[in-house]
């Protein structure tokens, strides 16, 4: 067989077959990612552009083609706006500090330490902690009663804050879930980065006398910022898509509050789809939200590579 | 009931649910000949254990695995399960918050009338039967148990705040919510230390609304804006706040839970499924705890039924098995054993129902309460929408408690709040 294959592939074919093997294997390789992709990301994608065409519920056999009823709803919908501000509140209070104290954190891991294996492996034991451990635990932590925070507080003399009730308290304590949960996993990626950075860098830098903080922000910054790019698009996308803590948070339900006041898009998006069961309406919102991050993650790369530039 | 308690009613939930009625002597010709394996999904707890057992040993060809999910989940799941056509399980478990989205779409399920439904309907009150009914007629759900409802006060506050303490002292306390709200006040004005009149505007709105011939539905209509009841359950939960009698502990949340560990409240409206939740939350407080008359009359909240999806592949066998847990004989031992009252009026005589009294609750005759709540309660339509209209209206009670806004204010967002989920 082997032989009469090998004969076979004198002359002109096995050009072809060459050519082919060649050109045709690198593609053969790659395609089980794009064919899982295709599946389970592209074909998604675009079947829920199809649902929210329609008058879609999950419960109903019958689907009716509304076209664009959905979005000129969803226009018209304070929850969603509502859900839309304070997803970008949420995101901000949260991302901000973690990047900057993650840097710093950074900066701390990559100094001279003892038991440095340790300190860095600590800093990612909070990121390995399930989502809905952090988001109960922390519930407690800001329970009006009997919570930790406000027993803190009291001690200073703070009245009781009843965190979920209003609208800043429950995005702070929303935010300090976030940061509790992804500024080690930030700092492990800048610590990465930093590592890169040429050490004979801050030895000059030390011999000039330059601080820690100096060689922070006149070496480290410029140096890692592709990795500071990174984790600013990484976040912005994340920061989205936050479901776990207000839904968790809220204790009692998928709106978010009495008043809707801590509830997310992403959250929004689970009321319509798994309490109301209206799929028509939740995969047009999720195609706005989408399309939303997609121009949110664009601003930032503007400005952050705006900034790498100069 | 509460579907709106997405996270932490699981535990709740498992006592809602329970078991039923139907005398069978006809399962036999029933299920095939074959060996037969029977999934039963539920949540919380339906008190089914030991009843797995019985019918598999009295029909050896019967397997049955049984699959518990938190109450939320539990709902959201059939509903992807049907939308898919597969992974529902041969019996499905409703609860009464939810099942009004399930009757509203019967075409997923088995007409149990098919199987001959028609021949146990008597076991039931009219009103159970019709909950568990489409529009037009296809009876999808078998009752297990119903709620009732009664208000539960912890003599050891009801003391210290000089009010009486027997539970037929105190039923006279309060024939309607004003005198309820008024009884309220005066306990207030004890300052029993560390303690309120009530947990929150939440179970108390369900209670009053509870007791309404008409709800948030008046046939397919949503009446929010025009029903006097809605406003009144509205009303009345809002003034009790505005009262001061709340502890402000939210239902459902950790800090309710905690309200009743630590006795930070002395009533709560009880459907009887909330002895149940009573008895985890409050472990240490057996005998605090006494059962008198709800302000207002009879009432249900809660209750259960169980269901044939159609993609079953034994449908017939799945229905035989829901008949037989269904049952009264099998509804009298689940009572009696966890607790879950029986929807089954045929069986409120008898004396395993009538004399059971509860050692938890001063010996309070449970039976009794619970009978003549269910028998004297007015039945209500509730509607696909109903439990996230709810949200919305206990939203508003919440925005009042919390002091965000004025009962005015709350309910004028409220009815915008309803309009948009319509």
């Amino acid at each position: 067989m082997t032989q009469l294959a090998t004969e076979e592939r004198v002359g002109p074919r096995r050009g072809l077959l060459h050519r082919l093997d060649v050109k045709g294997s690198p593609y053969l390789y790659i395609a089980p990612f794009f064919i899982l992709f295709l599946g389970f990301g592209v074909f998604p994608l675009i079947f829920t552009a199809w649902v929210s065409l329609h008058e879609w519920s999950l419960l109903s056999e019958e689907h009716t083609w509304i076209g664009f009823g959905n979005y000129t709803k969803l226009f018209d919908d304070p929850a969603f706006w509502n859900a839309l501000w304070n997803t970008v509140s949420i995101w901000v209070i949260s991302t901000v500090p973690q990047l900057l104290l993650a840097l710093v954190l950074a900066h701390i891991l990559n100094q001279r330490l003892r038991g440095q294996t340790f300190w860095r492996m600590s800093a990612l034991i909070p990121n390995i902690t399930s989502v809905a451990a952090v988001a109960i635990i922390f519930s407690q932590l800001f329970g009006r009663d009997y919570g930790l925070f406000n027993w803190v507080l009291g001690l200073f003399g703070v009245d009781k804050i009843d965190w979920t009730a209003n609208t800043w308290s429950s995005h702070v304590a929303v935010s300090t879930m976030i940061i509790w949960r992804w500024t080690g996993y930030n700092a492990l990626i800048y610590l990465a980065a930093m590592q890169a950075v040429p050490k004979e860098l801050y030895d000059s830098a030390s011999l000039d006398g330059a601080s820690s903080f100096q060689q922070l922000r006149k070496i480290t910054v410029p140096a890692i910022r592709p990795t500071i790019i990174f984790t600013v698009i990484i976040s912005t996308i994340g920061g989205m898509q936050v479901l776990a803590e207000p839904l968790l948070f809220g204790g009692n339900g998928l709106t978010g509050g009495s008043d809707r006041q801590f509830q997310t898009l992403a959250l929004y998006l689970y009321e319509v789809a798994f309490g109301r069961f209206d799929f028509g309406y939740a995969s047009a919102s999720s195609w706005v939200m989408f399309l939303i991050i997609v121009v949110v993650a664009a601003i930032n790369f503007g400005i952050t590579s705006r900034l790498r530039r100069s | 009931m509460r579907r709106f308690t997405a996270v932490v009613p699981i535990a709740i939930a498992a006592m809602l649910a329970t078991a039923a009625c139907g005398s069978d002597d006809g399962d036999n010709q029933a299920a095939d000949d074959g060996p037969v394996s029977l999934t039963v999904a539920t949540f919380g707890e339906f008190g089914y254990k030991e009843l797995y057992e019985e019918y598999m040993k009295l029909h050896p060809n019967v397997k049955i695995t049984e699959r518990i999910t938190k109450t939320e989940d539990h709902h959201k799941n059939l509903a992807a399960h049907l939308a898919t056509n597969t992974g529902a399980a041969d019996i499905e478990a409703l609860e009464e918050g939810w099942i009004g989205q399930f009757t509203a779409q019967p075409s997923k399920f088995v007409d149990l009338t098919e199987y001959g439904a028609n021949d146990i309907k008597a076991q039931w009150p009219e009103w159970k039967w019709n909950v568990g009914s489409s529009k037009d007629g296809k009876v999808i759900g078998l009752g297990t148990d119903a709620g009732g409802m009664a208000m539960c006060y912890r003599t050891d506050l009801f003391q210290k705040a000089g009010l009486p303490t027997d539970r037929a002292e105190v039923s006279k306390l309060w024939p309607t919510w004003e005198q309820y709200i008024e009884t309220g006040k005066k306990f207030e004005a004890a300052k029993v230390p560390g303690a309120h009149f009530f947990d929150g505007p939440t179970v108390m709105y369900r209670s009053i609304l509870g007791q309404a011939p008409v709800g948030l539905y008046d046939g397919d209509n949503v009446v929010v804006d025009s029903n006097p009841d809605v406003k009144k359950a509205f009303d009345l939960s809002a003034q009790a706040v505005t009262s001061g009698l709340s502890a402000r502990a939210e239902a459902w949340t950790p800090a309710w839970n905690a309200g009743f560990a630590k006795g930070t409240f002395a009533t709560l409206a009880c459907p009887s499924w909330m002895m149940a939740y009573i008895q985890t939350q409050a472990k240490d407080a057996s005998g605090k705890w006494d059962i008198a008359d709800v302000p207002g009359g009879g009432g249900n909240w809660g209750g259960s039924w169980l269901t044939v999806p159609k993609q079953g592949k034994h449908t017939k066998a799945a229905y035989e098995l829901a008949k037989w847990l269904t049952a009264p004989e099998q509804e009298v031992k689940v009572f009696q054993k966890y607790g879950n009252f029986p929807s089954t009026v045929t069986l409120y005589d008898d004396p395993a129902i009538k004399d059971f009294v509860n050692p938890y609750f001063n010996n309070a005759p449970v039976g009794q309460i619970f009978s003549k709540s269910v028998t004297t309660m007015k039945p209500q339509y509730l509607g696909p929408k109903a439990g996230d209209i709810n949200t919305q209206i206990i939203n508003g009670l919440t925005r009042i408690e919390q002091g965000k806004q004025t009962p005015d204010q709350s309910w004028a967002q409220v009815l915008t709040d309803v309009k948009a989920l319509l």
